[in-house]
């Protein structure tokens, strides 16, 4: 049996079905959610890189590329709003984020 | 069964164990390394497959800042993580019935085309994955590169700007008001006859 395009797709489908079960199990942990989202992303970028060598099309590559670079900042961004929310409320808790509630 | 699809294996077995601690670990240091065993499997299987440029940026970029960015907020935050895990009851059942809901579709979906998938597209002998994919970047994506870099730009200032403290004993010059200076306010030159030097005149005589 080789390695099949199969083999890589349901990897990806396990990962981001993780992701999205993580979302669901931690659901106050903000540290973790912001680890499911790099899961979620992780997951898309295996099948860009799968459909990509067995296409034979780099453009799926070349997307990773962008998809890593916005998931950087979008990490370094939601760390940033963590540490904030960590010095103004002492927890991250995210049901504690109810300020703009009316 | 060749050895990739045996190499494979075991980094997919290893790849959902730890993306499965991740999302179950108690501590947040302990998901965080667990997410950095997750990345470097999944940059391996990439090598499987001849992307190696992409599994390197992975290892490099991914795991080495942003991970350790991670890793650096997580310790650095003396966080409790009692009282997170409540309501947990709740969501358990969903959230397990939905992720295995999806977990289904999508296998029954690639599964329908398991034995009749293509076969990786033919590769020359002399290919070289970061050349190509770094000529296609530089050529037919330049723009997208370009947008890429004002992303990274952007987030930088956001994050140095949302983190950024205020102090009241912050002592800093201010560098238009260094500009505007002009020598005649700083220095003023005065006009002295020169002085005779008498003293030494009179221990030459004795």
């Amino acid at each position: 049996m080789t390695l099949g395009l199969t083999h890589y797709l349901i990897v990806g489908a396990i990962l981001f079905a993780m992701g999205v079960f993580g979302f669901f199990l931690n659901r106050r942990n903000l540290i973790v959610l912001l680890m499911s989202i790099e899961l979620i992303l992780l997951a898309a970028n295996m099948n860009f890189v799968a459909f990509s060598t067995w296409s034979g099309d780099l453009a799926g590559q070349v997307f990773v590329f962008f998809v890593l670079t916005v998931a950087a900042a979008e990490a370094a961004i939601g760390l940033a709003i963590l540490v904030l929310l960590f010095r103004n409320l002492s927890t991250i808790n995210v049901d504690k984020l109810d300020q703009l509630k009316g | 069964m060749t050895f990739d699809t045996v190499l494979f294996y075991i980094l997919a077995l290893v790849l959902v164990v730890a993306a499965f601690r991740v999302i179950t670990a108690t501590s947040p240091v302990t998901g965080v390394l667990h997410l950095i065993l997750t990345f470097f499997t999944a940059s391996m299987m990439w090598m499987l497959i001849q992307a190696e440029f992409l599994a390197l940026v992975l290892v490099l970029v991914y795991v080495g800042a942003v991970m350790v960015l991670f890793l650096f907020v997580v310790m650095m935050l003396d966080m409790r993580t009692e009282g997170l895990k409540e309501g947990l009851r709740v969501y358990l059942p969903l959230g397990l019935g939905i992720g295995i809901v999806m977990v289904l579709e999508m296998a029954f979906v690639v599964l329908r085309s398991w034995g009749d998938a293509p076969p990786p597209a033919p590769v020359a002998d002399d290919f070289d994955n970061t050349l190509a994919l770094g000529t296609v970047m530089y050529t037919d994506y330049v723009y997208a590169v370009e947008i890429g870099g004002l992303v990274l730009l952007v987030g930088m200032i956001a994050a140095i700007a949302l983190t950024m403290r205020k102090r009241a004993d912050y002592k800093r010059t201010s560098p238009s008001r260094q500009v505007r200076v002009r020598a005649a306010d700083r220095v003023r030159l005065v006009s002295m006859p020169a002085q005779v030097e008498a003293a030494s005149k009179e221990g030459e005589e004795k």
